[in-house]
């Protein structure tokens, strides 16, 4: 038997050596799994459903553009395209080339598509077409098995029903381009745009809303089994303007042709009613996709259809200035209002002689008689005594030389200069002649004519500093509520001095030898008083003057002088200011006033609270309840 | 755990015990255990089917119960039969392997299996029992002093490595290492000197930098990666980080039956196969695992309990040995799946789909049980009844 004995204590010895061996490796597992199993664990569930569930955003609609009566300026529409998913195709080009066998697909179109795939994570869909028709739909829907990894898609694109009205305000969307990118994961869905101008852009966080989230289980290879969750969004928030499109219409048809800028403003609340600049632009255009030559023409043309003149146009106010000069000299009392200047058509200072608008004089002019006739000498005599540093510290109080904080972006500042300003700037002292001209709203002196409305309407106010809004509602990234009672700070004017200046506006445009006489607004209650205005855009030389100054329409359009009319309206219980610039139109009084009463007409028409009063009932204006806030 | 000895030992004592005997000495207890852990294979592979019975569940119970008949017929077997032809099984199964060298099917990237018409073998399989039952009968008959000296333990030495070499060959990494270190379990059994061990193990590690070059470049990988799979998470390292979130995501309580999302969903590799532990152990979380395990150790202490009742010498170094093949199996594929050790591709036995697996291993326990049927038939050095 070999020793058997002895053999088999040594192999139970030795068994439990092994068996103890075992048990601890086994020992070993359990402490892996626990390790693995609790320990862990939150790690490993968070992996595994990160592996699983794969999280798309559903595009929240864009809140629409209402004008205040609630026209729609700016909808969705449905818009369907053509996207790819790289991670799903077998190669990305593979996949374009089937497709441009079906549907043109620019090579444009496909480096962006590169570039966009190298930008994004491949599981995102990339925009390949948009705006596709339905034949093309149908097209690629048919051949869908042939083209791995595409999808077609309906979007909603932006759409301007009301085209080139109001377009410098809307702005218009487009897509986000890379030093735009913030962190709202919006961004990475294919084909969302962004407001890239106007309302659009300032209040664009607000219109975008919030974007749901689609909970979708996806196998290893990505293909989804099933929607786990679906959270729907916030559509972004309507935004209500306070322009009336109607009279926007209106207002854009009167200026027709001409380049040019209307703004007219509530002078209580701020509400900008119309504010037109012309030539204008289709912001469909945009969201197309523009033609190299359509850009051309839009981006080359000199009358600058892109810019909103309104609030990006400076021009020297001219004669409209001379209100701020006035009100400068009241305040300080350098003049008393009788004071009378006489003018026989120019002003001898120092060496240099300063010409009047009237070659043959105007007379002994006081205050009004000086707004009445926009008499330069008149201006110059009490600018020399008042000094600019004065007329410039008033015409800022009224909102010139800095941008007039309406909700629009690219808004222009103007300038107002004084001696620090042209010491800093232009690096030379200011010459006495320097104050004549400025005076008079020449020389350095810009505004814009949101600036120009806003003087006006702090004018017509009794010297409140309004300023001017275009969304109805205060609106922030999440809501918009109404704004409370207007509470503008108070200028601490004399009224008297006001009443004297606003006496010299009547005079331009309700006595006869006014400025602006012959565009009068003749409806009992619907009076307009206003100040013209005519900027020259070029120096007139000695030599002229003695050949005769060369009317208007002799010159090149680039050579004419800018035309201004600023007013206000009722005269009775003002309302509305307005300010009308035409580039290069000529005369304030000829060009520029008319529009203005044309206007100014309408807007007083469409009154609702005018016309209750007037009739008795309402008669043609529209029933709206924003009406009410007139 | 086993029933009491009979009363009448001597009854069983002896050369020729009837088939009425055999049958009343079968170990239902062993079957039983067997029977739990396969039919946790069969709902796992359910499971992996998304619920069906196709492919892989119902072919698995189809092999089961062949492998079963085949466990008590091999268990019916008398041991000394099996010592007897214990070198022959060898030969045949060492032929096979050569065969699958010279002319083999190549199937999973390696030459494994050899078509022989009805069955594709897979003499490694082989060969892991063949190995046993001869290292059994060598050192059934060897006394201290002969075991003693080096020059007796050169033969066995060959029997090992000349397999293991062209198991590696083919490659099959995890095979070869199951041979070596089921046959060193085996040396240690026989009573090996422990610092002949040491000696072995030390010149061992010293060849691994030489054993290096040898292996193919995806072994090369796998051990690599298996060193820090964070390096490659979407390549090879893939396998490995999956099979941990699947384990982890199953927590203590798992995600419930057919409800695990990373095998469901495809992230889980080879969920049939080698990561069925992982599926199994996301399903039904560290407490599941820990059942498996549970009964894992059951048919260890079972192995064990054999082992040790064994008269024979032959008889106690099949049962440890076939034991330990088993443990290796288990242990070296669930450590694998949990990152502990390199992937190497064991399959998880009685659970993992697979056929050849499967029957090798209730021939296995066969062999077992005929140890445990025959614990008290004495056994001659040459294998013959009395001596």
């Amino acid at each position: 038997m070999y020793h058997d004995n002895d053999r088999a204590k040594l192999f139970n010895r030795r068994a439990l050596i092994l068996g103890g061996g075992k048990a601890v490796l086994m020992g070993a597992l359990a402490a892996r799994m626990y390790y693995l199993q609790v320990m862990e664990a939150d790690k490993y569930t968070v992996q595994a459903e990160d592996n699983r569930i794969s999280t798309r955003l559903l595009a929240p609609p864009r809140g629409l553009i209402l004008d205040r009566n609630g026209i729609a300026m700016a909808v969705n529409q449905h818009n369907y395209r053509v996207m790819v998913v790289p991670e799903q195709t077998p190669s990305l080009d593979y996949t374009l080339d089937g497709l441009a066998r079906i549907i043109p697909v620019g090579d444009g179109d496909r480096a962006r598509i590169h570039k966009e795939m190298r930008r994004r994570r491949s599981f995102v869909p990339i925009s390949v077409r948009e705006n596709l028709t339905w034949e093309e739909v149908a097209r690629v829907e048919v051949n869908a098995p042939d083209l791995p990894g595409i999808v077609i898609d309906v979007g909603q694109s932006r759409f301007y029903p009301l085209e080139s009205l109001g377009a410098h305000i809307l702005g218009y969307v487009s897509a986000v381009s890379e030093n735009e990118l913030t962190e709202d994961p919006l961004e990475e869905l294919p084909g969302f745009r962004i407001g890239k101008g106007g309302v659009e852009r300032i209040y664009d966080l607000a219109l975008r809303g919030k974007a749901g989230t689609s909970s979708l289980e996806v196998n290893s290879v990505g293909r989804v089994i099933k929607e786990l969750e679906r959270k729907e969004g916030e559509p972004g928030v309507d935004l209500n303007l306070t322009l009336d499109m109607k009279l926007q219409e209106y207002a854009a048809q009167r200026l027709g042709d001409e380049s040019a800028a209307v703004v007219v403003m509530d002078i209580h609340t701020g509400d900008v009613i119309v504010m037109a600049s012309t030539p204008s632009f289709d912001p469909n255009a945009f969201n197309r996709g523009l033609t190299g030559e359509e850009w051309k023409d839009l981006s080359t043309n000199p009358r600058s259809p892109l810019a909103n003149k309104a609030i990006a146009g400076q021009f020297a106010p001219g004669s409209t200035f001379k209100l701020m000069t006035a009100l400068a000299a009241l305040e300080g009392r350098d003049i008393s209002p009788d004071m009378r200047v006489f003018c026989p058509g120019s002003l001898q200072l120092g060496s240099i002689k300063f010409h009047c608008w009237k070659k043959e004089g105007h007379g002994a002019q006081d205050l009004v008689g000086g707004l009445k006739n926009s008499c330069d000498v008149y201006f110059y005599e009490i600018a020399r005594r008042v000094g600019f540093e004065r007329i410039a510290e008033m015409a800022k109080r009224f909102g010139l030389g800095a941008p007039s904080g309406i909700d629009l972006p690219g808004e222009r500042p103007g300038n107002i200069p004084n001696k620090a300003w042209k010491k800093k700037v232009l690096k030379q002292p200011w010459h006495p002649g320097e104050t004549l001209i400025n005076a008079i709203g020449q020389g350095y002196v810009t505004a814009t004519p949101i600036q120009l409305a806003t003087m006006t309407a702090r004018l017509a106010n009794g010297g409140f500093a309004v300023v001017p809004h275009v969304a109805r509602d205060l609106v922030t990234e999440k809501s918009a509520r109404p704004r409370s009672a207007p509470d503008w700070p108070d200028m601490e004017l004399s009224r008297q001095s006001i009443t004297l200046v606003r006496k010299g506006m009547f005079g331009v445009s309700n006595e006869p030898g006014g400025t602006a006489y012959k565009a009068r607004i003749v409806q009992e209650g619907m009076w307009l008083s206003g100040k013209t205005g005519s900027a020259q855009v070029r120096r007139i030389t000695m030599r002229e003057r003695e050949t005769g100054v060369k009317k208007n329409d002799q010159l090149p359009w680039k050579e004419r002088d800018h035309a201004l009319f600023v007013a206000y309206a009722p005269e009775q219980s003002p309302r509305y200011s307005i300010a009308v610039v035409v580039e290069h139109g000529g005369g304030g009084s000829v060009v520029a006033a008319p529009i203005a009463r044309d206007i100014m007409i309408e807007v007083q028409k469409r009154d609702l609270a005018r016309v209750a009063e007037a009739k008795g009932v309402d008669s043609g204006a529209p029933a709206s309840p924003d009406l009410r806030r007139f | 755990m086993l029933r009491p000895l009979p009363r009448n030992p001597l009854r069983l004592n002896r050369t020729d015990m009837s088939l009425r005997d055999k049958i009343w000495q079968i170990n239902w207890s062993l079957i039983a255990v067997l029977t739990a852990i396969s039919c946790i294979g069969f709902a796992t592979l359910y499971s992996a089917a998304q619920g069906s019975l196709e492919p892989w569940a119902l072919k698995q119970m189809i092999r089961f119960v062949i492998g079963m008949s085949l466990m008590i017929s091999v268990a019916m077997v008398d041991l000394r039969f099996w010592m007897r032809n214990a070198y022959i099984l060898y030969a045949i199964a060492m032929i096979l392997l050569v065969a699958v060298e010279v002319k083999g099917t190549v199937g999973m990237g390696a030459q494994r299996w050899i078509d022989i018409g009805f069955i594709q073998l897979q003499p490694s399989e082989i060969m892991k029992i063949a190995l046993i039952l001869s290292l059994a009968r060598y050192f059934h008959g060897a006394s201290f002093q002969e075991i003693g000296r080096p020059i007796f333990l050169i033969p066995p030495l060959i029997m090992v490595f000349a397999p293991a070499l062209l198991v590696l060959k083919q490659p099959d990494l995890g095979t070869a290492m199951m041979l070596v270190m089921s046959s060193g379990a085996l040396f240690f059994m026989a009573g090996v000197r422990i610092w002949k061990f040491v000696v072995v193990i030390a010149g061992g590690l010293g060849v691994i930098p030489v054993a290096w070059q040898f292996l193919r470049e995806y072994q090369k990988k796998r051990v690599l990666i298996f060193m820090n799979p964070e390096d490659d998470p979407l390549g090879a390292g893939y396998h490995i980080t999956q099979s941990k979130i699947a384990l982890g995501s199953g927590g203590l309580f798992g995600k419930g039956y057919m409800m695990g999302t990373q095998s469901r969903l495809n992230f889980l590799p080879e969920k049939q196969t080698d990561f069925i532990f992982t599926m199994f152990a996301e399903e039904w979380g560290m407490m599941g695992a820990l059942v498996l395990l549970g009964l894992y150790a059951l048919l260890l202490a079972f192995g064990y309990a054999i082992a040790m009742r064994c008269r024979s010498q032959f008889g106690r170094l099949v049962a440890h040995g076939i034991t330990t093949t088993f443990f290796l199996y288990f242990f070296i594929n669930t450590a694998m799946v949990m990152g502990l050790v390199p992937v190497v591709g064991v399959p998880l036995p009685l659970i993992s789909y697979g056929g050849t697996a499967m029957l090798s291993l209730l021939f296995g326990w066969g062999l077992v049980m005929s140890a445990y049927i025959h614990r008290d038939v004495p056994i001659s050095r040459r294998g013959l009844g009395d001596d």
